[in-house]
């Protein structure tokens, strides 16, 4: 008996293994196709541009509202700790730094992927589970072509404009408590800020993670969506897992990237 | 725009495609569209179809029919180029579709339509832009000739009125109709539509068939139509398949079928509940379903 269950257990183990490595292999080949049907996408540009409406314009409000509190927190934290240490005019740079390079980009994808990504998974299992998705490739028109790419690109171009338009009006946060309401010289705020912030090491780098947050929550939310069960517990748990995997992915990509930019210098 | 000569030619082609699409009929109406050889397909952990042989011939309707569960969406599928056989052939217009490259499939799927069995209708999109879909995605045709197309189809299924609505506004038998339209907007060769009867009122279900029927012979297409509907499609089909457990068991027009001593038939056109059909999924004997619940 208790080699039985033991047994039963090594099976499992080793079925949820394979399944894993299995799906992984078919989000690899999923995003080869999706990489190899982009062209369509990208010569009838309206495609992505309406995918950038609902995935990018429409995370706008949230992604302003949570980079103006993210900035103000700061703009009080900062405060707190640097007048310890008689720093206070090195405000702008703490805030502006810890925006552009960390809280700017991991902050807007981690949004972006409950707003947008979880709307994107939702929309393709739908799509799959009511047949439209079949309907069209029947139609001659390849899905992966006419529905997928023009999300994924529309994806990657908003992440990292919304993760600067974070970092923009986070400072700006920032200013308002730290300049506005404690007191802070505005002078020193920015002046500081101009000098110590540079644009290769400081703002770039923090492009570049968004980029990569970009290409891989937006990646996750469609094969999620793609690969969901035609059932409506299958896209819901889909949605979540879209969350929870790309939650996941940003932070762990977010240390080996930090790793790599500072090691770097 | 009106006078721009290359619509004029375009407008030209159109109509005598239209014109010469009769002639053409007369001349090929003895062969046959689609071509189904020995074919087998499971999937997985179940054999559907075992050793399937049929043939469609061009400007007919044919009706498949069979139980539920057994296969009928499949063979479909299969004709589609959705899925392919484990061996046998599916031949459409004389080429092998099991064999297309991807490129040749899709051009081969330009000239089918398939209803499918709940409509699936983009939701994102209204029925006017459900029906323009394909002819923006395969023609370069200007707006405002689409636009003329897509009203004309709107009107052929009576859903003219309804171009603006969203598909989530309309009912079940609507939502159908708009997916024909958007199925015939190319004036395809091979209709195929996956139980087009089920859900509807007796009106709209006579309404459905017999534009089935006025659509494949107004249009020169040929029709598979999957149907449990025994009544309603024997009514308008030139031919009858009946597929059980992965095999053709009977086959022959309307009135063969009337008049058949097939007991297959015979169960299916009376709706018997016993008979060569079986009702359940193939499982162990209930007792020993039963039994095995007791012990645990
Ligand atoms: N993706 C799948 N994986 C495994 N088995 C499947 C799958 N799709 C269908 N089947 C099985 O294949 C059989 C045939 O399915 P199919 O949809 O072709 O039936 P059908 O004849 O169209 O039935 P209905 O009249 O109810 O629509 C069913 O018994 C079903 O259990
Ligand atoms: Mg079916």
């Amino acid at each position: 008996m208790m080699v039985d269950q033991f047994v039963a257990q090594i099976r499992r183990l080793g079925h949820g293994v394979i399944d894993a490595v299995m799906r992984l292999g078919f989000a690899a080949r999923f995003f080869m196709a999706l990489i190899l049907a982009s062209g369509t996408g990208l010569r009838r540009f309206s495609l992505v541009v309406r995918e950038i409406y609902f995935a990018g314009f429409m995370s706008l409000i949230i992604i302003s509202v949570s980079g103006l509190f993210v900035g103000m927190v700061l703009g009080l934290q900062g405060y707190n700790t640097l007048q310890r240490f008689g720093s206070e005019s090195a405000l702008g740079v703490l805030v502006a730094l810890s925006l552009l390079r960390e809280l700017g980009p991991v902050v807007a994808a981690l949004l972006f992927a409950s707003r947008a990504g979880t709307a994107m998974t939702a929309e393709i299992g739908l799509m799959k589970s009511t047949e439209q998705l079949v309907a069209m490739d029947m139609m001659a028109v390849n899905p992966l072509a006419r529905v997928i790419a023009p999300k994924f690109w529309a994806g990657v171009l908003s992440m990292p404009l919304l993760a600067a338009i974070f970092s923009a009006v986070g400072i700006f946060g920032g200013y308002l408590i730290g300049v506005r309401f404690i007191g802070v010289d505005a002078g020193t705020f920015w002046s500081q800020m101009q000098a110590q912030v540079s644009v290769r090491t400081d703002i770039l780098y923090g492009v570049y993670k968004s980029f990569v947050f970009g290409v891989v929550v937006t990646a996750i939310a469609l094969f999620e969506g793609f690969d969901a069960p035609a059932t409506a517990e299958g896209v819901s748990r889909a949605t979540t897992r879209t969350v929870v995997i790309s939650s996941l992915a940003i932070l762990v990509l977010d240390f080996v990237l930090t790793a790599f930019m500072l090691g770097g210098n | 725009m009106a006078n721009d000569p290359s619509i004029k030619v375009e407008c030209n082609i159109l109509v005598f495609f239209h014109l010469i699409y009769p002639v053409t009929l007369l001349y090929m109406s003895s062969e046959t569209l689609v071509e189904i050889t020995n074919l087998d397909f499971s999937y997985p952990n179940r054999a559907i179809l075992k050793g399937i042989n049929l043939s469609i011939p061009k400007g007919q309707v044919v009706a498949i029919m069979g139980g539920s569960g057994c296969g009928k969406t499949t063979l479909l599928r299969l004709i589609g180029g959705m899925i392919r056989a484990q061996s046998g052939k599916v031949c459409v217009g004389g080429e092998d579709i099991q064999g297309m490259t991807r490129d040749q499939l899709y051009g081969m799927r330009r000239r089918m339509g398939m209803l499918f069995q709940f409509g699936a209708l983009f939701t994102d999109l209204s029925v006017f832009e459900n029906v323009a879909f394909p002819l923006r995605e395969h023609t370069d045709l200007p707006e405002s000739m689409i636009a003329d197309l897509v009203l004309l189809k709107l009107h052929v299924v009576g859903l003219r009125g309804a171009a603006y609505m969203m598909p989530s506004e309309l009912s079940g038998g609507m939502s159908r109709r708009v997916a024909l339209a958007r199925a015939i907007a190319l004036d395809p060769m091979l209709m195929m539509y996956d139980e087009p009867f089920t859900g509807l009122d007796p009106i709209s279900l006579g309404v459905i068939g017999k534009l089935i029927r006025d659509l494949n012979d107004a249009l020169g297409t040929t029709s598979i139509l999957v149907t449990h509907d025994i009544h309603e499609s024997l009514n308008m089909v030139d031919y009858v398949y009946f597929i059980s457990e992965g095999q053709v068991v009977a086959q022959g027009t309307p009135d063969e079928v009337r008049h058949s001593a097939s007991a297959f038939v015979e169960q299916f056109v009376n709706g018997y509940p016993d008979g060569p059909v079986p009702f359940h999924y193939p499982a162990p004997s209930l007792q020993e379903d039963l039994r095995m619940g007791t012990r645990k």
